[in-house]
């Protein structure tokens, strides 16, 4: 799934990394725990979180992951988006809910991990 | 890199609390160990259990240490922490157990799942800790 069509169904903006936007991503992960994503043996996914600090980039910088979505309505501060950026990372802003968000994206065909 | 050259030496300090920089030493070892020519997955695995390390520091202790020693087949990461210490080690590597605060779990840690993390990641991993002085963790990986 592209990200562009990811950010059509959760009526998203794009933040950081808008070059990005046609990059395909097979699989998706919601969790607003960090360890529980760098237990993630794949990169090849869109981490979808309501966790706005800048340990949700560095856990995606560690874990190879080059797409978020942030959820609930959050945004991502000054030096998340800096961090992002520098990691060619696209950060996605939505205003639904976390539950909302996964719904919609499982129906829409992106895949869990497990 | 020379074989003759001992070996690359990077070291880095943590302050306990400071949500703010944690992650700055394993973004800057991803980096070298890029520039060496590592493998991604390997790389991957390294950063990731020494971003769990230290992420244990931040939320745990008072203040730690990074030393990392780079040669030519492998990696030695020693983490060094002065704080509370861990008193049941086996306890706190099941995969769940967390003793961490309400703070740091607000932040998106304490999930418990940092030490068994650690270990799935490093091809040796030893851990040693004094209850009320500190821990030092310390993780080998070997290049393919």
């Amino acid at each position: 799934m592209k990200l562009r069509e990811i950010a059509a169904v959760l009526n998203a903006t794009i933040s950081c990394g808008a070059e990005r936007i046609d990059d395909e991503v097979e699989m998706g992960y919601s969790s607003d725990l960090m360890s529980d994503v760098l237990t993630l043996d794949t990169d090849n996914l869109v981490l979808i979180t309501g966790l706005v600090n800048l340990q949700a980039i560095r856990t995606a910088e560690m874990a190879d992951i080059r797409a978020i979505v942030l959820v609930r309505n959050k945004k991502a501060t000054d030096q998340m988006l800096e961090l992002a950026c520098e990691n060619g990372m696209c950060i996605l802003e939505s205003p639904y809910s976390l539950f909302k968000s996964s719904g919609l994206l499982f129906q829409a065909g992106l895949k869990p991990i497990y | 890199m020379d074989p003759e050259t001992q070996s690359m030496k990077l070291t880095f300090n943590i302050h306990g609390g400071d949500f703010t920089h944690a992650g700055q030493p394993s973004s800057e070892v991803k980096k070298v160990l890029k520039q060496l020519g590592i493998d991604g997955k390997t790389i991957k695995g390294i950063v990731i259990a020494l971003y769990e390390a230290e992420v244990n520091v931040v939320a745990h202790a008072w203040k730690g240490t990074v030393e990392v020693e780079i040669d030519e087949t492998k990696i030695t990461i020693i983490v060094h922490d002065e704080g509370p210490g861990i008193p049941d080690i086996e306890l706190a590597m099941q995969a769940g157990y967390s003793t961490a605060s309400k703070k740091v779990r607000e932040m998106g840690f304490g999930a418990g799942m940092g030490l068994p993390n650690m270990k799935k990641n490093t091809d040796e991993l030893i851990i040693e800790s004094e209850v009320d002085k500190g821990t030092t963790v310390k993780m080998i990986n070997y290049f393919l």
